[in-house]
């Protein structure tokens, strides 16, 4: 099985999520991560899933995706031709002997302290799930007492932008 | 699909390019009567349906109403079936309404049913108030979040503005592409609300643009394979029916001169009496259709969807044959079997471009010899045609019931099945010869659909015979729409094959179960059948069901009730029947309790191990490609 990272451009209208979880739901589909945000057309929201599948099945996936009305457009965005990324909060455990060598940590993986307590650092960190696996494991010794990790998402590199034709779709049938 | 208001095969017309249409502008009306003047426009005639609360404000002006019909049913199941059947029969979208809550859950299995299918029907259902949606307010049920995995897509109103678009926009996706249901789901209060009519409406469908002409290049491929194809077979779906692709599929297959498998849903898409066609394939297909495409190196389908019921155990499945897969759904190429040329498209241009690519082969000198595919062909057709043996008794055969009731019927007659052994008889021995005549639960399986398909068909075509093919087990699921048909005039015939059980699971037991018949038997209670040994039960001569009374049962539904229990009197009791034009007639033919279905494959293994009857294995050694 390999991870896919699909980006799909939806109108945004109620329900569309719950449209498209059920559709992974039973056609037995597995999401390892989602993320749904508005893009620069406020018609448009952009959901990025991951999906670890082989490539048939990912076919099916993005057909049946493709069969939903409120879905515009699908594109599976490639980790070498694409910037992927993922947030995570972090609340360390953390006292005067150990908070210097978290910070240490959060220097070296360009992570920010966002809040600081007696007992505890929260850590924001960005970046690829790989970065973020590593610095969590650097982390893990002072022990995680809270942990909160944003879907994944992608944008390609380059020039050329995804959403454009999408919009004069949308603008046609306004 | 055929040409209607819906406009089918063209773009949903919009304002800006709909000039020639003028534009309806009626102010300060309510949102029911917006939506009545909507299905008027939209060209709905018909509308099966019951009121409840929610939807009560729709009819008021329903019934003010000259264009639209509502025929008012006695449960929404058959509301839903009907609509699927009138949509069957004559290629338009069918129609129908319920209230929210159980009116609206009432409908899920009809709907279910139709999207198996892919069946064009719109459902429109009231909700609670658009403030009360949410709070387990009386009567609600969350039925777009309930038909969200059996419907095409569906909507919930809340605002009287939209509902001209949301029911233009309906039609269309109902009837466009695959066809298959939709759900309009619309709040109380925006049916009360005053609002504006304006037709045509705007609709707003990015997202939704079916491809229907198929590309040159896998045309040009498809016909390649076509002429170097030494064993080809057509096997040809519902998709053929559903695009009008009849002539068309018959000038192809006539050029090509490969043999014609028919599924279930695609039956009288070509003729049955066609020296191309070799019958149904799949579980209980001929002999000759199911060993054709295993033994065959191209299959061409059209409008199939390799259905577990017709490809059996799926890696054993045509294990030599290339794959041309035309389906206007593009998830469907591929699904279950990889395609060497996937096309995308409407039935009716495929074939109508494949004929061209394939008379340019032709032309070039390319075309197949399929003398030797033939003389395999001649030979299973001869030693393995479909048949059935009188029962020894001297009872009924439910194979002769059916095969009379077609022979004897009008010319152009719609037969309506429900589910089990009477359907597959009916797929056998009626002889489908044209299209839109043979109505069916295919993929779903819904026992109960017959008496309502059959009530919607001839509502649709009310000049032609429709008679209900149904068992026993189904009958007593829906015959409540007899009394529909009695009050509104639809005057449907219905042969229920009455052998005391739910047969085909009774075959089942038989077969798998060491004739342990558990709650199979519909014509005695479970202390009587304690009595005796249950298997012994099981072997006594079939009094048919008897309770209920059938006959009683149908007159006091304002029907006529026949019965025929001896095959002397078959003919004369369906001529009676044929004669009755003027109210429903049932009749209750008490058939031989062990007659089976065959051909018959186990389900989940090969077709190879198909048995043409109880213990014989068809012997296909002289076939030298194995």
């Amino acid at each position: 099985m390999t991870k896919h990272t699909l980006s799909v451009l939806v109108e945004n209208t109620p329900g569309i999520l719950a449209r498209i979880a059920a559709l992974f739901s039973r056609r037995g589909f597995n999401i390892d991560s989602l993320a749904v945000g508005v893009t620069e057309h406020p018609d448009i929201s952009r959901i990025t899933i991951v999906v670890n599948v082989e490539s048939l099945p990912l076919e099916q996936v993005t057909k049946q995706l493709n069969k939903l009305v409120n879905v515009l457009k699908i594109v599976e965005l490639e980790d070498a031709t694409a910037v992927q990324r993922e947030l995570v909060l972090v609340k360390v455990r953390a006292d005067n002997e150990t908070r210097s060598q978290i910070v240490e940590i959060v220097k070296l993986f360009r992570a920010k302290t966002v809040d600081v307590s007696p007992e505890a650092v929260t850590i924001e960190a960005t970046g690829s799930g790989d970065k973020l696996g590593a610095m969590l494991r650097m982390l893990e010794p002072f022990g995680i007492k809270e942990l909160v990790q944003s879907g994944t998402i992608a944008i390609g590199r380059g020039a050329r932008s995804i959403t454009d034709r999408s919009l004069r779709a949308l603008d046609r049938s306004a | 699909m055929t040409e209607q208001a819906t406009g089918a095969h063209h773009p949903q017309p919009r304002t800006r390019g709909a000039a020639q249409q003028p534009t309806i502008v009626e102010q300060n009306v309510t949102g029911a009567q917006s939506l009545i003047r909507s299905l008027e426009e939209v060209g709905a005639d018909t509308v099966f349906g019951i009121p409840g609360g929610a939807i009560l404000p729709a009819y008021d002006p329903m019934m003010d109403s000259a264009r639209v019909r509502h025929i008012l049913v006695r449960h929404e199941q058959g509301a839903g079936h009907a609509a699927t059947g009138y949509a069957q029969a004559t290629g338009k979208v069918g129609v129908c309404m319920a209230t929210s809550g159980p009116g609206a859950t009432n409908l899920v299995t009809p709907i279910a049913d139709a999207h198996m299918d892919s069946v064009p029907v719109v459902a429109i259902t009231g909700q609670v108030s658009s403030k009360s949606i949410g709070t387990d307010a009386f009567q609600e049920a969350d039925i777009c979040g309930i038909t969200m995995p059996i419907t095409k897509h569906n909507w919930l109103v809340t605002d009287p503005a939209e509902i001209p678009r949301t029911i233009a926009e309906a039609f269309h996706v109902a009837s466009t592409g695959r066809p298959g249901p939709v759900l309009v789901d619309i709040a109380k209060d925006a049916l009360q609300a005053r609002t504006t009519f304006v037709w045509p409406p705007q609709t707003d469908l990015p997202g939704y643009r079916p491809v229907t002409k198929p590309h040159a290049k896998q045309i040009r491929e498809a016909a390649k394979l076509i002429t170097q194809a030494r064993r080809p077979v057509l096997y040809v779906g519902g998709g053929v029916l559903k695009a009008g692709a009849t002539d068309e599929l018959r000038v192809f297959a006539e050029l090509t001169g490969a043999p014609v498998t028919t599924t279930l849903m695609a039956l009288g898409a070509f003729p049955d009496s066609h020296p191309q066609h070799i019958g149904m394939p799949g579980m209980h297909g001929s002999v000759t259709a199911v060993t054709a495409l295993q033994k065959c190196d191209l299959i061409v389908a059209l409008g199939a969807r390799f259905d577990d019921r017709v490809t059996g155990k799926l890696d054993s499945f045509a294990p030599h044959a290339k794959v041309v897969h035309a389906d206007i759904d593009p998830a469907e190429i591929g699904k279950n079997r990889a395609a060497d040329v996937p096309i995308v498209g409407d039935a009716r241009e495929v074939l109508a471009d494949l004929i061209v690519a394939v008379q340019a082969e032709h032309a070039a000198g390319h075309a197949g010899d399929h003398a030797a595919w033939w003389d395999d062909l001649n030979r299973w057709c001869r030693t393995y045609p479909l048949g059935y043996e009188q029962p020894a008794d001297g009872t009924l055969s439910p194979q002769q019931v059916i095969q009379r009731i077609g022979q004897l019927a009008p010319e152009g007659t719609i037969y309506a099945a429900g589910v089990g052994q009477h359907q597959m008889w009916a797929a056998h021995f009626i002889d489908h010869e044209r299209p839109a005549t043979w109505l069916n639960s295919g993929g779903a399986g819904t026992m109960g659909y017959a008496v309502p398909a059959a009530m919607g068909a001839r509502t649709g075509m009310p000049d032609r015979t429709v008679w209900a093919i149904d068992g026993d087990g189904c009958f007593q699921m829906t015959n409540q729409e007899l009394v529909t048909c009695a009050l509104n005039d639809i005057p449907i015939k219905v042969a229920i094959i009455n052998n005391g059980a739910l047969g085909m699971v009774r075959q089942w037991q038989t077969l798998f179960y060491n004739e342990r018949y558990s709650n199979t038997v519909l014509h005695t209670g479970p202390e009587v059948l304690k009595g005796g040994s249950a298997t012994g039960n099981g072997k006594a001569p079939c009094p048919g069901t008897r309770i209920p009374d059938f006959v009683k049962l149908a007159e006091a539904m304002g029907c006529v009730g026949l019965r025929c229990e001896d095959p002397s009197q078959l003919d004369a009791v369906i001529e009676q029947a044929n004669a009755i034009n003027d109210r429903p007639v049932v009749v209750d033919f008490i058939v031989h309790q062990d007659a089976m279905v065959w051909p018959m494959v186990a389900a989940g293994t090969s077709n190879d191990e198909i048995l043409a009857a109880r213990g014989v294995r068809p012997d296909f050694d002289d076939v030298a490609d194995d």
